[in-house]
């Protein structure tokens, strides 16, 4: 099941250039929430406080509070947290010295999971799940290089659902794919909010009006409207939202 | 008239590249040739089951020194490749900007271009002179020395070209940095550290100057590593500044010999990795 977020306060640097300025948020479980803004606004950077992975990089510093499930990410250890928030990126980056079932199975393998039984019965519901599974059934042993594109990045997004986790970041997951490829993308979204809280960054306002239920729009590293999907683009209650939406800017 | 000027000049210039390639290749293969035609005719079986026989004497081989050679070069090997691989993952993944890091970079760099005689010198200095005699040992650890800053360099480079996404992937995924590095990362890369690597054994096979003052070379068997051992490259050297016609010929041979060692290294890893990534 996905779990809620409530974020607090949250700010971010990259060395002394704040990203995100005192960010408050409430992210409802099972649904899909989309964050639309112009580049540099922010979201990435949001997305990427949830899962601890903007602390990974150099000169890095975050403030303010992410309540997962009614505890604080910063209170967590960070590899054990993104065992519950998996993260699917732009570009899609399967692991290229591993086969594709190897690929699907890396969370869970490098984790200890050894028996084998398991980990092809994972692979098998991870795959099916991102709807890649007939598509690669019988070449699990090939590289997942050899896959197309959005192949790729169903792989990728197989390869964070194996490992199970609550909530699914995704940061622009079909920015560089095909129109037939994004239509399986969003599919797939639309069918896994069932199970998982999911946050998808975009940059395609079309993309956020036919797959999410919320859509939060940032600008400048602040929030600057949050709420159902039809109100954000139909009835905004923030000028600059209009403005961005209708075309006006970014 | 520009279309033909363009063509014309396209072929110019391929014919240029195509001469700088056969410049390159003719001491190449005119080396290769050269050893070949003059080492053949001195190898037999003996040359590799015989010791070296007394000055001017017939026949004789050098299987101590192939074996001397190749137990050196695995002593470097135990010692570089282990240091150095973990040296540029440490430089790669955990601090590219201490002090630290910029002074064993630097330390690296002025090392690779020291030439190797002074790292027999220190070597010679620092253990053999301590110990009291030349040894295997002493030996392995000179060709180490050099091997270490050229898997260094190899590895940094070759951890560079795998992307950061990469690493993010496996962060998302819950495992941890070291994992990530030896698990996802390191496979990543390892064709290119092992070709590094194989580069790095295949120079240290050739080198005679570092060995002169460690190993200093023997004309039997060593029962030990503790003791002077015999080389290739060392055996060769003496030979060929010698005034006998036999030594001379079986120089060439042991030349033949170092030189096919080396290629058979480097096919030997090609088919360790292939086999090891299907």
């Amino acid at each position: 099941m996905g779990q809620s977020l409530s974020v607090r306060k949250l700010e971010a640097w990259y060395g002394s250039n704040q990203t995100l300025k005192g960010i408050n948020m409430e992210i409802i479980p099972n649904q899909v929430t989309a964050i639309i803004g112009p580049s540099g606004c922010g979201k990435s950077t949001f997305v990427r406080c949830i899962n601890r992975m903007h602390e990974t990089l150099p000169g890095t510093k975050v403030k303010g509070e992410i309540i997962l499930d009614g505890e604080s990410v910063y209170d967590q250890d960070p590899v054990a947290l993104r065992k519950s928030v998996g993260m699917v990126f732009q570009k899609a980056n399967p692991f290229p010295s591993m086969s594709i079932y190897e690929n699907v199975v890396a969370g869970l393998r490098l984790n200890g999971m050894k028996s084998k039984q398991k980990l092809q019965a994972t692979a098998e519901k991870s795959l099916r799940m991102a709807a890649l599974w007939d598509e690669v059934k019988d070449r699990l042993n090939y590289s997942g290089m050899s896959l197309s594109g959005g192949q790729q990045q169903r792989l990728c997004i197989a390869r964070a659902l194996a490992v199970e986790p609550s909530v699914l970041l995704m940061d622009e997951p079909a920015s560089a794919l095909d129109p037939i490829a994004t239509t399986h993308i969003e599919e797939l979204i639309r069918q896994l909010k069932e199970n998982y809280t999911i946050l998808i960054v975009t940059h395609n306002m079309q993309q956020a009006a036919r797959i999410a239920d919320s859509t939060a729009f940032f600008l400048n590293g602040e929030l600057v409207e949050h709420g159902p999907t039809s109100d954000i683009f139909t009835n905004p209650h923030d000028k600059r939202t209009e403005d961005y939406i209708t075309g006006r800017f970014g | 008239m520009h279309d033909r000027l363009r063509k014309y000049r396209n072929r110019m210039m391929m014919g240029i590249f195509i001469i700088a390639t056969l410049i390159a290749l003719i001491p190449l293969f005119g080396i290769l040739g050269y050893v070949v035609k003059n080492g053949l005719s001195a190898l037999n079986w003996e040359f590799f089951i015989n010791l070296p026989k007394a000055m001017g004497a017939p026949g004789g081989g050098m299987a101590n020194s192939i074996v001397g050679t190749l137990i050196m070069v695995l002593i470097a090997s135990l010692i570089g490749i282990p240091v150095g691989i973990l040296t540029a993952i440490y430089l790669t993944e955990y601090d590219r900007t201490s002090w630290l890091s910029i002074g064993v970079r630097f330390a690296t760099d002025v090392l690779t271009g020291i030439p190797s005689i002074i790292v027999g010198i220190v070597i010679y200095t620092a253990v053999v002179l301590r110990m009291g005699h030349f040894s295997a040992l002493a030996g392995g650890l000179a060709l180490s020395i050099i091997m270490i800053p050229l898997i260094i360099r190899s590895t940094e480079e070759m951890l560079k070209l795998v992307s950061h996404s990469i690493r993010e992937a496996g962060y998302a995924l819950g495992i941890s940095k070291v994992k990530t590095i030896l698990k996802i990362v390191l496979p990543t890369a390892a064709k290119g550290i092992i070709t590094g690597a194989m580069l790095a054994v295949a120079r240290v096979s050739g080198e005679t100057a570092p060995l002169l003052f460690t190993a200093l070379g023997n004309q039997y068997w060593a029962r030990s590593l503790n003791e002077p051992i015999a080389a290739l490259p060392v055996q060769i050297y003496q030979y060929a500044t010698s005034p006998y016609k036999e030594w001379h010929q079986q120089a060439w041979a042991g030349s033949l010999v170092l030189i096919s060692l080396v290629v058979i290294l480097n096919l030997f890893a090609r088919f360790v990795f292939r086999s090891r990534s299907n």
